[in-house]
């Protein structure tokens, strides 16, 4: 490609775009394997500060402040030179909640991850995306022996009307491929209808 | 009883200590980047190498602008040179102050994305 460095005025121009998409859903729903199967994962470590965090258990005794580590895995997608495409396994515990909010921020959507099994584990990550307004989509990682009817999940879950399912196998490798384009389809369509409606 | 390091009796205190360092150390245990939030997909653009006079700069300084001479974002930084994400943009949050970088921040921001580009993206995609 060109030289970008013999004009350090025009790098401003060529700052790629990077969008932010979130795999969420309950431990051990796959998330590592999702980000890991469609990009080159890696960990990243966010040292948060926690300073006094509401609603949480009284630390009696911990003055100041105190900082927790999390490693989450993060992938990147290159769309092209210019359009990036940015993963992010969100972490599943309760007590990372604090990070979501950053990550959500600006995020393009999200994929929550469900296994059938265990279906409840995915409600307090679809409960946030339905408060924050975060468009997302419902995966379902199922095997030959147990496939749901999509519908029949999304009854079980509650979703609004519109949002979509999707089965997938997560072992296949254009699975979690075939999800993502799902999700970015799905957040056109809600782009299209918002600004006809306006 | 730790005994996968039988030599040493204390085996986080050897010269190798690194990881027990605490990851603010780095920073003077400063938590929140002088001049405003920084977004983990900002993209960093170094624009002057460090001059080391008068500037209170440490290695992963350094290290940073080495890596931002092309548009970086604070993710990769973060992953590629091994620091905390809140570590990164504290030291993101000097070199501003000090003028050897610029910011830009996502435009996803808006949180209104542009039909045209997640087509891009879907095609993009297709093409995996």
């Amino acid at each position: 490609m060109d030289s970008v460095r013999s004009d350090r005025n025009g790098a401003s121009s060529r700052i790629p775009v990077a969008l932010k998409i979130l795999i969420a859903g309950g431990f051990g729903a796959g998330k590592t394997t999702m980000v890991g199967s469609v990009s080159e994962i890696r960990p990243l470590q966010t040292e948060e500060v926690l300073t006094g965090v509401s609603g949480a258990d009284s630390v009696d005794g911990v003055e100041g402040k105190t900082t927790t580590t999390v490693t989450m895995d993060f992938g990147r997608i290159t769309i092209t030179e210019d359009l990036q495409l940015y993963l992010f396994g969100t972490p599943g515990q309760d007590r990372f909640w604090f990070l979501w909010d950053e990550l959500s921020q600006g995020a393009l959507g999200a994929v929550v991850l469900a296994d059938t099994r265990r279906l409840a584990d995915c409600f307090p990550s679809i409960d946030y995306f339905e408060q924050r307004g975060t468009p997302f989509v419902v995966a379902v990682n199922c095997f030959e022996e147990q496939r749901f009817a999509a519908d029949a999940v999304g009854r079980a879950l509650d979703l609004d009307p519109g949002v979509p399912v999707v089965l997938f196998d997560a072992r296949e490798p254009l699975g979690a491929r075939n999800v993502l384009i799902e999700l970015v389809e799905y957040v056109a369509r809600r782009q299209l209808t918002s600004a006809g409606s306006r | 009883m730790p005994a996968d390091s039988p030599g040493l009796a204390h085996d986080w205190l050897d010269h190798d200590a690194g990881p027990v360092v605490r990851p603010y150390a780095v920073t003077q245990g400063r938590v929140a980047p002088t001049g405003g939030e920084i977004d983990m997909l900002a993209f960093v653009v170094a624009t002057a190498p460090v001059d080391h006079r008068g500037a209170r700069l440490q290695p992963e300084h350094d290290a940073i602008v080495a890596a931002a001479w092309e548009p970086i974002p604070v993710v990769e930084l973060a992953s590629t040179l091994d620091l905390s994400v809140g570590v990164v943009r504290v030291l993101l949050g000097d070199l501003r102050s000090a003028g050897l970088i610029s910011m830009h921040e996502p435009q996803a921001a808006s949180r209104s994305h542009d039909v045209d580009v997640l087509k891009a993206v879907v095609n993009g995609l297709r093409a995996l």
